[in-house]
């Protein structure tokens, strides 16, 4: 167990971060992710509020559609990343953890008279069910159509008698879902779960943080504080596409004069040989000159790669260039790579 | 924690073992078990010459790098190059086939100097 945003969470589960990764590619993993956080938002204007806020076209969105988001802030820094779910009569925002009193105070502050902004976090438990027999599993386990539900979309309903809000996302590159329930049920959920799969013999695990941060590597998702964070502009992360630029947005002039001008370095994936590259390390060109930092790497067990995400010069970010990243004192042979290594299985 | 009898061992959780006249080195069960899944191993090259307690080598794991200690003075003679395609063998079976580095002693006397398997049980045990 590790402090992690104020919580207890597990980095893996008896069963060992590698093993945790290809459960969930091949079937089932469960992800206890109630560090995650809440926002509601409702009340007369608040349409135009979460739109001004946020960088995704959110205004088209239908009841029940669900849809990524950035948070910038005046200066398109990115202050966190966002799932926003478009519900009857209210938005719900679910944060990253160690954003979500910033987030919630960022909201407050510039929330209109009539805007009400709620922490909906400690009252709600969330638990994210993925892989590729996560919708079967969650098919026998609901009162309502799991399988039926499009991606990006949620709907409410009972999952083993418990009142649930389900959207069909996630955060590993498999199909499955994100469950929003009443905090007191989350045992009951949770054990209920892999009683069910184990009776009906879908092979399913807890999957732990180690996994969950492999899994969205691999997948080609950021995470907040490392492929970006307030000091990134989301040009430079490739993020321009959750910007809705046809909209006014906090941060919006930040990233349209980026995108203008272009930007000095870019995000981009390596392929390492000879060790295992990890957040911080440097980046250098075939010469030996530093040309950027790791923000992540780790072995990626699908792919079977020893991978790192590094910004660089708009010149070196071309897949096929050749650069170091060195290791424990020593330059190790990298090239850059397409990302991401893992294409999701809703995007083949 | 599993514990092989026959082998001595360093506080810093390496085992050696006396195979003829060459020392097989790994690490211990209480050190796989918390370094989690291994996923890399850096290996010294074969006739390197090393002391006594240097690093001769890296053992990465999904958590974190970890140095690897010399448990005597010697002139290293094989690597297990086997851990290359999978190092997962260290976790499944870290006092044979996770074996990571053999060397002949420059200094056979530092054997004595090594832990016996019961102290470094007790030893591991304690942290």
């Amino acid at each position: 167990m590790a402090p992690f945003a104020g919580y207890e969470m597990p980095i893996t589960y008896p069963t060992g971060a590698v093993e945790e990764h290809l459960i969930t590619r091949r079937s089932v993993g469960l992800f206890d992710i109630d560090h995650m956080g809440q926002i509601e938002v409702s009340g007369p204007g608040a349409d135009d509020f979460v739109s001004r806020l946020v960088t995704a076209k959110v205004l088209d969105m239908k009841d029940g559609d669900a849809r990524y988001s950035l948070l910038l802030d005046e200066k398109g820094g990115v202050t966190d990343d966002l799932f926003i779910y478009r519900l009857p009569g209210r938005w719900w925002i679910v944060v990253n953890a160690s954003n979500r009193e910033a987030d919630f105070a960022w909201f407050r502050k510039n929330a209109p008279s009539g805007v009400k902004v709620e922490d909906r976090s400690e009252d709600t438990y969330m638990i994210a069910v993925q892989g590729p027999r996560a919708i079967e599993l969650l098919g026998l386990a609901a009162d309502f159509d799991v399988p039926g539900m499009i991606r990006f979309t949620s709907a409410e309903g009972k999952l083993l008698g418990v009142p649930c809000l389900v959207g069909r996302t996630g955060y590993t590159g498999e199909d499955g879902a994100e469950l929003f329930f009443p905090a007191r049920e989350a045992r009951k959920l949770w054990e209920g779960l892999l009683d069910l799969a184990a009776e009906k013999g879908i092979e399913a695990a807890p999957i732990g943080l180690a996994a969950r941060d492999s899994l969205r590597f691999e997948a080609g998702m950021p995470l907040h504080g490392h492929e970006i964070s307030p000091s990134i502009n989301p040009v430079e992360a490739g993020f321009k596409w959750a910007c809705d630029l046809e909209k006014d947005f906090v941060g919006k002039k930040a990233v349209t004069d980026l995108a203008a001008t272009g930007p000095s370095r870019k995000l981009v994936g390596l392929d390492v040989t000879g060790g295992v590259p990890r957040e911080g390390y440097e980046v250098q060109d075939p010469d030996g000159k530093t040309v950027g930092l790791c923000v992540a790497g780790m072995f990626c067990p699908t792919v079977k790669k020893y991978a790192a995400n590094a910004f660089v010069a708009p010149e070196l970010s071309k897949a096929g260039t050749a650069l170091k990243v060195v290791i424990h004192g020593k330059p190790k042979d990298a090239v850059v790579v397409k990302r991401p290594l893992y294409v999701p299985a809703y995007r083949r | 924690m599993k514990i092989d009898a026959n082998a001595r061992y360093r506080t810093s959780h390496e085992w050696a073992r006396k195979e003829g006249s060459v020392i097989v080195t790994g690490i211990s069960d209480h050190a796989q078990e918390s370094l989690g899944d291994i996923v890399f191993v850096e290996f010294p090259e074969v006739g390197k010459t090393l002391k006594q307690g240097q690093t001769f080598g890296v053992i990465e794991s999904v958590k974190a790098a970890s140095d690897l200690y010399m448990p005597m003075s010697g002139t290293i003679t094989a690597v297990n190059e086997a851990l290359g395609g999978d190092p997962s063998a260290v976790n499944k079976d870290c006092y044979g086939a996770g074996w990571l580095i053999k060397f002949e002693p420059t200094s056979p006397a530092e054997w004595d100097g090594l832990l016996s398997a019961s102290d470094y049980e007790k030893e591991a045990a304690a942290h």
